[in-house]
């Protein structure tokens, strides 16, 4: 009896708590269709079990309070059992449970449909530990950020390189795992996970790895822009606009009219001001050619329109764009990028990247460290920014 | 076998003393010390478990903490995970087999006393060996489930996976001798009319428990060897890149993993089932369906093991199939809860430690069980899955029922086992905190899974707001940890100077409590005949449990011999399991050589004391 009173006391200042916080990796916060069937399934059996839950405590409480011996107790009868209880217990679960397995299996049917035809197919691939997505349709590749269009229905391909990782973004539903992608024989299809979904809200959403993959499995987070179709496309012709070449010799970087009404203002606007067009800061043209002539970043890093187009690590196309850095655990901003760069182990032990002063050596082979004085991390990651 | 009990030796010149020297208890084969030393054993690594808890708590305590490395972090939930399960709920559970079972069917012994030494010594050899890989610094850091391919030498280059592997294959053989032994025990030396359908619950479990040792065990041993020789021998099994299969893994260890839990989780419904009507004063509410229930969940327990992988993508039709599976051993096991609350119902109920624990149980571990409903829905499940919500779910299952259900056993057969009571009043601080601490630690849990905490992260960001919960959790496992310290005072304290205990201080039915506590170390004078489900309660029929009024035999019985043999086979098993880790054949194979030996001698030493 104590423990029910204070299992509920505790249920309810939590559920007190729960209220009006923000949880922006809230499984229980539907914003695509995926989500809300899941979300329908789980309110439904939520009840069920609180159900049975009350009866159960309830009979327990009672008993226990009224049958406690007391002074002066005659020998209980004797009673062995009960036929006819034995099957109320037995068929009364038996028909909540069907009443749960309808629903589920029609959901598990539902969330596994056969491939939409209009669908959006993105390709995305575990990496240990960090997040890559690749659009075939548009020829695009990203890394850890996601930018999808609302309300058009998404196929997510996933798989993995390495090891077992696996896809989760609460808001938008459920999780699926990014198996390694099982070698074949030539002319076979590899086997490949697919989640589907149709994000229904814009938004900006949180999610992360939910299989342990290693050493830094807790810092392989991602993030998810749900965009209207107008912002999506626009931001798809930005990255294939290749912001990271060199700029034009003349002091006017040449504007298309129409691309700028279809990316918006919003996106001007966010620029900082102090990058004026044609006027490139000295510090980013340095970045630009230690990123691309003197460091090793190019060997596994590409972006759009220069000669880096190394696949090993995240593609830095509109970098600067990016909310965050290093799979989602940093805020994207000057010093924690240049924090970055210096010393990547400290903020994720075992990644695939050397740092200023030590060698990269693990499972993914050996990189030299890349030496870089203080001014050319700066740089770099000036640069970095500046690709927008 | 049941005439090895019954032989008479000669007669000795006076009362045979036991022994009590080290030396004893190196050798002994009395199934009673054995039971006493995995209790012991599992004791201390619960408490190992427990500190790497603890450690695991306070780092999770704030957001973006850094008390200790990830990789640091990463070895303590691997190790946390394998030592809890195997190295802790599995060996107490056996502690109980092995003290209990052939006093409730009135046996001297198990069948095998050497082989259950043997089991016990590899058990221990093993867990040392598990947790020698800290004085290396290369504890497991794969998880306790080890997923294919993180486990592979290329993504774990170093030892720690080689220590998890070879330690989990030494420790398998233990519970597959056991489980063996157990099922001969009970199967060959219950006491003439101790018919299947009037064993104790208890003796019930056991049987059906050891059914799932010797069947599961092997499914796990096969993944471990698959596992061995990729990482030794180059073969690929476990390797995409070569056509291996990943995911193969995982049904193997899950194979193994779901009926793992019954195994961990059917003695303590057994232990409950024998607390309940004695402290009810009324039998046992519709004995012959428990016993159907946790037969049909050992069954059924093999056909659920792929919910655990719903996230894996194995389609819809399979994923529907183990929805159906999972879901209908929920109705055994709801139908076990019910005959329990109806023991109770009329009945004349004392609240003692035994009894506290066993309520306990029926309020917590129903929360465990409808959380598992929740993810048994394979939708659900992938928002679930592999969060904290899980990890609250399975702590309610595997502390909220199987400890708890353990614990109730060792405040019900201590008096047996030692004489004396463990102190009452001690007993319900132990009670009171643990149900405070382990609620508060894991009932927050459901709220961090929920809100997108995902399991095994070292640090999580604050932008997540779960902070509060565990803050909630690691204030709960402090007063969890401090419960574990009482009970650990009162087991010291009562052992030596405890309230005497007499031969049935609870006014219990069943063949146990007829000899004196302690028993003698042949346990029965003779053989008891069982004429009734409740031996000990039918009143008028007394005369028929010839065992109650039995005190001191008049002459010795027959028991076998100590012997030396197990502790030295189960040291060259050990030894054999740890050469593998070289990966040179021919050291492994020279590492066979003393178990050979062993074997050889412990074949022609004789296993009784020779005839005069």
């Amino acid at each position: 009896m104590f423990a029910l009173a204070r299992g509920g006391a505790v249920l309810l200042l939590l559920l007190l708590a729960a209220c009006g916080t923000e949880y922006p990796q809230n499984s229980l916060s539907p914003h695509s269709d995926f989500a809300e069937t899941i979300h329908q399934l789980y309110v439904s059996i939520f009840w069920w079990t609180m159900f049975i839950l009350a009866v159960v405590w309830v009979l327990l409480a009672w008993v226990v309070v009224k049958f406690r011996a007391r002074e002066g107790d005659e020998k209980p009868r004797q009673i062995r059992g009960h036929l006819g209880l034995e099957i109320g217990w037995t068929v009364g679960p038996a028909l909540i449970v069907i009443a749960i397995a309808i629903p589920t299996i029609q959901a598990v049917f539902a969330t596994q449909r056969p491939v939409s035809e209009d669908a959006m197919t993105v390709e995305v691939t575990g990496h240990r530990f960090w997040w890559e997505f690749h659009y075939p349709e548009q020829g695009i590749t990203t890394a850890n950020e996601l930018v999808l269009p609302v309300d058009r229905p998404v196929n997510l391909r996933l798989g993995s390189p390495d090891v077992i990782h696996s896809f989760w973004v609460p808001k938008l539903g459920g999780k699926r795992d990014a198996n390694p992608t099982v070698a074949v024989r030539d002319g076979e299809e590899p086997k490949y996970n697919w989640l589907f979904f149709t994000p229904q809200e814009t938004g900006y959403f949180y999610g992360q790895c939910a299989e342990f993959c290693g050493e830094s499995h807790a810092f392989m987070a991602m993030r998810v822009l749900v965009e209207t179709e107008e912002d999506f496309e626009a931001w798809a012709d930005r990255w294939r606009e290749s912001p990271g070449a060199l700029p034009p010799s003349g002091p006017e970087q040449p504007e298309d009219e129409t691309e700028l009404e279809m990316a918006g203002m919003p996106v001007q606007a966010d620029e900082p001001d102090e990058l004026e067009v044609g006027d490139e800061d000295p510090l980013v043209a340095m970045g630009r050619d230690v990123f691309l002539n003197q460091a090793t970043c190019l060997a596994c890093h590409a972006i759009e329109g220069t000669s880096a187009q190394g696949d090993r690590g995240p593609n830095l196309t509109l970098f600067g764009e990016r909310t965050t850095l290093a799979s989602g655990i940093l805020e994207n901003n000057p010093e924690n990028l240049a924090a970055w760069i210096k010393d990547p182990w400290a903020f994720k032990p075992a990644a695939a990247m050397p740092g200023v002063d030590y060698d990269m050596q693990g499972t993914a082979g050996f990189w030299p460290a890349t030496e870089l004085s203080d001014e050319q991390v700066r740089a770099v990651s000036a640069y970095l920014l500046s690709l927008k | 076998m049941s005439s090895v009990a019954t032989q008479q030796a000669d007669t000795h010149s006076g009362a045979h003393e036991e022994e009590t020297g080290l030396w004893s208890w190196i050798t002994t084969v009395d199934h009673k010390r054995i039971a006493i030393m995995y209790f012991v054993t599992a004791t201390i690594f619960f408490f190992v478990g427990g500190v790497e808890a603890m450690i695991m708590r306070f780092q999770l305590m704030n957001p973006e903490q850094s008390l200790i490395s990830a990789e640091l972090y990463n070895q303590l939930f691997t190790m946390h995970g394998t030592t809890m399960i195997f190295l802790v709920a599995m060996p107490m559970a056996v502690a109980f087999f092995n003290y209990v079972v052939p006093l409730q069917i009135g046996a001297r012994d198990v069948a095998f006393p050497r082989l259950n030494a043997l089991s016990y010594w590899i058990f221990l050899f093993g867990g040392l060996y598990l947790n020698a890989s800290w004085l290396f610094a290369a504890a497991p850091n794969a998880s306790w489930v080890g997923y294919a391919t993180l486990t592979s030498s290329q993504f774990s280059p170093g030892v720690n996976v080689d220590f998890w592997f070879i330690s989990l294959s030494i420790l398998g053989i233990a519970s597959i001798a056991g489980g063996v032994n157990f099922i001969t025990t009970i199967v060959n030396m219950r006491a003439p009319g101790m018919k299947l359908m009037r064993m104790p619950l208890f003796t019930w479990m056991t049987f059906v428990t050891s059914f799932l040792l010797i069947t599961a065990i092997p499914v796990i041993a096969v993944a471990l060897i698959f596992l061995g020789f990729d990482r030794l021998f180059g073969t690929v099994f476990f390797d995409p890149g070569m056509g291996g299969d990943p995911v193969l893994w995982q049904h193997l260890f899950w194979i193994f993993g779901h009926p793992e839990v019954y195994i961990l989780i059917l003695p303590a419904f057994g232990v409950i089932s024998d607390v309940i009507p004695t402290f009810s004063k009324k039998p046992l509410f519709g004995y012959p369906i428990v016993v159907y229930a946790g037969i049909l969940i050992g069954f059924i327990g093999w056909g659920v093991w792929s919910h655990h992988m719903f996230t894996v993508g194995l389609g819809p039709i399979a994923d529907s199939f183990f929805v159906a599976a999972t879901m209908i051993i929920a109705i055994p096991t709801g139908v076990k809860i019910f005959n329990w609350i109806a023991t109770m119902w009329g009945g004349s109920i004392r609240f003692t430690t035994a009894m506290l624990f066993s309520i306990g149980l029926l309020a917590v571990f129903t929360v465990g069980g409808l959380s598992g409903i929740m993810h048994a829905s394979a939708p659900v499940n992938l928002q679930q899955h592999d969060t904290y919500f899980v990890v609250a779910h399975f702590h309610y299952v595997i502390v909220g029922g199987a400890m708890m259900g353990l614990w109730a056993g060792l405040y019900y057969w201590f008096p047996k086992a030692s004489g004396r009571f463990l102190n009452e009043t001690l007993g319900k601080w132990h009670f009171w905190t643990t149900m405070i601490g382990f609620n508060l630690t894991f009932f927050p849990m459901h709220f961090s899974g929920m809100f997108g905490m995902p399991r095994r992260i070292y640090t999580y960001s604050a932008d997540l707001n779960v902070a509060i919960y565990n803050q909630l959790a690691t204030i709960g496992a402090v007063i969890f940890a401090i419960s574990a310290v009482i009970m650990v005072w009162n087991l010291v304290q009562s052992w030596r100077k405890g309230e005497k205990a007499p031969a049935d201080p609870w006014g219990a039915p069943h063949l146990e409590w007829s000899i004196p506590s302690p028993p003698h170390h042949y346990n029965f004078p003779e053989l008891p005949t069982v004429r009734s489900r409740e031996p000990l309660w039918n009143d008028g029929e007394r005369e028929e449990i010839l065992a109650v009024t039995m005190g001191e035999a008049t002459e010795e019985p027959h028991m076998p011999n100590p012997s030396y043999w197990p502790i030295l086979l189960a040291a060259s098993i050990t030894l054999a399991w740890a050469l593998v880790m070289t990966g040179v054949w021919w050291v492994i194979a020279l590492g066979i050589i003393p178990v050979f030996f062993c074997t050889l001698m412990w074949g022609l030493e004789p296993a009784f004391p020779e005839d005069h």
